[in-house]
Formats: C-alpha cells, structure tokens, sequence
C-alpha cells in the first residue's frame, strides 16, 4: 500500500506530533507499505529518506503556545506537486485543520483521505473565525482519527461528526533496550522532558518543588531534556536548585531513552494542554517510574494511577511528597517499573499500526487512490469540466 | 439615480452568487466523500460475505452450522443490490449467524487448530472490523450530506440536481464474540 502522511509541524523539533508521524511511517515501513511522508523542516539534511521537503515554518502564535507552521503560495505549490506524483493509495493528514501543510493538503487532493485529530484544537474563539474553513476540511475527510478520548470529544461536541480512537503508540524496544547514559553526577536522578520555557509544560511546578527534594535527598539531580533558554527560568530559584539542575538540552531518540533510562523518577509536572502524554509511556518502557500531575489524559495513560503516582496540577508541594515516597523506597519503584513496563506494552506501536492499516483498508476499498483536487484552483475550475457522479 | 441602485442590486446578484456556487461546491465534494465511502462499505460487506461462504464450503463449521451460515451469506450477497433497509437486514442477519457460529474464544480455538481455518479466521476477524469502521465512516458522511441539503438555498436552488438524498446503513455490525477485533 502507497500512504502519503502529512506532518504539520517541523520535523527538526521535537514535538509529539512529529514523533507520532514518524514512528507510525516506520512501523508502515518495517510492514513493508510505502510510506512517504511531506513535512516542514528547518534543515532540510536532517530529513530521513522517506521524508519530503515541505518547505520552512514560521513561528506563529496559535492554539495558545507559538507554533511553527508552514503555509502560503509556494507551501500549496510544493504539496499539489508531491500528490500529484506520489499516486497514494490513501492520504494520511495529521492535525487536517491545523492551519499549515495538513489543511493545504486536504484542499489539494481528492480521494480516501484519513485525518488525525492530536489535541483540542478547536477551543476558543479560534473555532468561532475558523469554523467554516475547518468545516468544509473536515468535510473532504473519509475517515476520521482521534489519538485521545479527550481530542474525540472535540470533534463530537464542536464539528459534528465522529473519530475513531486509535491511541498513540511507543516503540517500546527501543525504550526498553537502552542504555542509561553515562557521566551523569551520582545520587538520585529526576527527569523532566519538554519545551522549558513553555509554561504548560510545568518545569516551574517542578523546580518549586526541588527545595523539598533536595532537603530529603541532598544529592539528588534533575536531568533537564529539551530545547530553551534553561538560565531564564532558573533566574530566582535558589543556588542549591540551580546547582542541582543538569541541563542535556535537545536530544535525539536514542539519547532520550539512554537518558530515560539512567532516571530513577520521570516527573511530568504539565498544567494543561496535554491530550495523550506519550512521553509517559515512553518513561515507563524504559523501566522508570513516573510522577504525573493528575490531568485527565495521564491518569488514563497510567491506568488511573496504578502504572504511576499522580499528584494534583500545579501543586509542587504534593510533587515533592509523590517524588520522596518514590525515591525512600527502592520496592515501590522497582513495581511501578514492572507495571509501568506493562502498560507500555499496551501501546507499542506494531498493535497501534495495524489498527491505522484497518482503517486505511477500509477507506480505500473501491477508490482509485488520491489525486490531485483542482477545483479549489480558479485554473481548474475553468479548464475542467466536472466528470459525471453517476460513474461510480 | 436609478444606475445606484441597479449597481447596488446587481452587487447583492453577484455577492449570492458566489454563495450558490461555493456551496454547490462543498455539496459536490460532500456527495463525493458519500460515493467513496458507499464504495468502500460495499467491499468491505462484499468481503466478509465472501469470506463467511468460505468458511461454510470448506468444512470449517459442522454441516449444521455451514448450511445456516452459507445460506445468510447467499442472502447478504443478493441483497447488494437492493435499497439500504433490506440490505442493511440481510447484513445484520449474517452477523447474527456469525455470532452464533463462533460464540466464544473456546470454540472458536478449537477450529483454529485446522490451520487453514485459522487463516480464514483471522482474515474473518479483519473483515468484521473494516466493515464496522467502514460504516462507520460512511453514516458519518452521509450525515454531514443531509446537514448541508437541508439548508434552504439548496433546496430552492436545487443544487443538488438530480443526485438521489443518501442513505446510510442501518444494520448491527457486532462483531463475533469468539473473534474479538485482537
């Protein structure tokens, strides 16, 4: 099977979308589909061979945080070009009305058309101006996905229609296979992932809650894994939990999980705007315990606080508390690594593709693959008649 | 100043216009979405009939059993043609059937072990849950259709033309139990 995927954001950044995208093109791959996938990068070079160009994104603010996006006159023409040739049997879109290559997508091709729903996109007065452009979207897309109970409910309630849930997966070998990194200072390790200056993300909750740590376990550190500017945020904290922080900037997957692996605690201190938390379960597959704040979506990744222990958004004294009974007790942690293993197994990725690839076969049947749609093009409109309906 | 209010009418002409055709646009493209999901439904259903006499001709079942299933699968397969409410029966039919012919993973794990059967069987499985999303898919755009024909410019102007009002299929696609979708 030929499959098209569309990816919204850049592909250089990490992101869960862009992680979603291309852990499902090589799970395709390795079931021997041909995949390609079209994405914005800001280096074209660090693109894989599956990957096309889909030009560079530009930092806009949207959907509540500043997302990179690509769209504009040269954006369609480079998307009309890789459906034309690519004759995709069907035409997989990530996040279709998300305003960048996926929606630019839709509107350039006809045919079965599979749309993937990540997050809660739709609140706001955001729907009210985009209504009518994400309706007539939504409305060229056979099949719809959604990835959370949570991204489902949207559709339901705002655009009418309904999703299929297929939730995301891990690629829990790669996870469970690691080897924890190297050189990092001894004593209890905590690890925070994420944008560190995106607030959502919660890295304040956690280094309010360090103080607390530190008096407990003087030694311990906190492994900081993602892009931004960390001397910013650490401005007004005390020297003790500065001094504590080791920033490994951004890393590539197998750093990730090398550096997963060499955690004792994984704390995911978010306030909001999480729709699956992936990076739970890629925490977990690693064998270390997670700490999460009690959103909906990560007490539904953690088995309702079985696979984990939760502590209340926002609340750093009780991340301090979950945190010191995980690291006082080597025996709850080494069950909540079994368990936490467990879970994660549930959502590897080979389980999660074969789902997408009912999907697909089940949009695909009786089509004749996606084409390039010219009506939304005023050349098109004039220079091709309408073939007859009644054909099929 | 009568040539005001000519080029004032002509504008609102022109402005409605375009309204006309961007939602006789959208209708075509909705009326699309419906025949390539009524298509894919129909493969699907067309799939599993194939598959349920399969199951029946190859001494799979007990004769009992392959006699009930082979004659609901017959059935389903001379229905498609007919409206969507009798074929939507003769579908639901052979799901009934099939639910009976595979109750239970006990039982169904005793005709696995025939390895032929047990490749019929899993693609028996798949089968089942295309046509579940098929039409699920389908229902959802013929509802997202109907949405928009009902909007009264459609009906006044009949953009819609002579294209028949869609219809989904109502049927019970319940899956067997002893072949839960993995």
């Amino acid at each position: 099977m030929k499959v098209g995927l569309v990816c919204p954001y850049a592909w250089d950044v990490p992101g869960g979308v862009q992680a979603h995208v291309r852990d499902l093109a090589e799970t395709l791959i390795d079931l021997g589909h041909e995949v390609s996938v079209m994405t914005p990068v800001d280096d074209p070079a660090t693109l894989p061979a599956y990957a096309v160009d889909g030009g560079r994104p530009r930092a806009v603010p949207y959907n509540g945080s500043v997302a990179r996006l690509t769209f504009g006159v040269a954006a369609t023409a480079r998307v009309r070009r890789w459906i034309r040739r690519g004759r995709f049997d069907v035409l997989h879109v990530h996040e279709p009305v998300a305003p960048s290559l996926g929606i630019l997508a839709v509107w350039a091709a006809r045919g079965p058309i599979v749309g993937t729903v990540h997050s809660s996109i739709f609140r706001s007065r955001a729907l009210v101006t985009a209504y009518y452009v994400a309706q007539t979207a939504l409305e060229k897309v056979t099949a719809l996905i959604a990835v959370s109970e949570h991204a489902r409910r949207t559709i339901v309630d705002h655009l009418g229609g309904d999703a299929v849930l297929i939730p995301n997966g891990v690629r829990v070998r790669a996870f469970r296979d690691a080897h924890p990194m190297s050189g990092l200072p001894d004593g209890p390790k905590l690890a925070f992932l994420g944008r560190v200056q995106e607030p959502r993300k919660g890295l304040a909750v956690l280094l309010r809650a360090m103080p607390d740590i530190l008096a407990r376990h003087p030694n311990a550190h906190l492994l900081v894994i993602g892009p931004g500017d960390l001397d910013e945020v650490l401005t007004g904290h005390p020297e003790a939990v500065r001094q504590s922080v080791v920033p490994l900037g951004r890393l590539d997957e197998v750093d990730k999980a090398s550096a997963l692996a060499a955690a004792d605690v994984y704390v995911a201190p978010n306030t909001g705007g999480e729709s699956f938390g992936i990076v739970l379960l890629e925490a977990m597959a690693a064998g270390t315990p997670v700490v999460a704040s009690d959103l909906e979506a990560f007490e539904r990744v953690l088995d309702d606080g079985r696979a984990g222990l939760t502590f209340a958004v926002g609340d750093s004294r009780a991340l301090a508390v979950q945190v010191c009974r995980l690291l006082d007790s080597e025996q709850l942690r080494s069950e909540l690594s079994v368990l936490g293993g467990a879970r994660a197994d549930e959502y590897d990725w080979n389980a999660v593709a074969r789902d997408v690839v009912a999907v697909y076969e089940s949009v695909m049947a009786g089509s004749q693959g996606v084409t390039e749609d010219l009506r939304g093009q005023l050349v098109g409109r004039l220079a091709r008649p309408r073939p007859s309906r009644e054909s099929t | 100043m009568t040539w005001v209010w000519v080029a004032v009418l002509l504008g609102v002409l022109a402005v409605f216009g375009l309204y006309l055709s961007m939602t006789a646009g959208r209708l075509d493209r909705l009326h699309r979405r419906v025949d390539t999901s009524a298509a894919a439904l129909d493969v699907q259903l067309l799939r599993r009939s194939a598959l349920a006499l399969d199951l029946a001709g190859t001494g799979v079942f007990d004769p009992a059993t392959a006699v009930v299933v082979g004659d609901s699968a017959h059935r389903a397969r001379a229905a498609s043609d007919d409206d969507q409410v009798s074929r939507g029966l003769a579908e639901s039919d052979l799901s009934r059937v099939l639910g009976l012919a595979l109750p239970d993973e006990e039982e169904v794990g005793e005709l696995r072990e025939d390895p032929d059967a047990r490749g019929m069987l899993d693609e028996m499985a798949g089968a089942c849950l295309r046509v579940q999303l098929a039409r699920r898919f389908h229902n959802d755009a013929v509802r997202a259709c109907r949405q928009v024909r009902r909007q009264r410019a459609v009906r006044w102007f009949r953009l819609a033309g002579h294209t028949p009002l869609p219809q989904t299929l109502e049927m019970d696609d319940t899956p067997p139990p002893g072949l839960p979708p993995r």
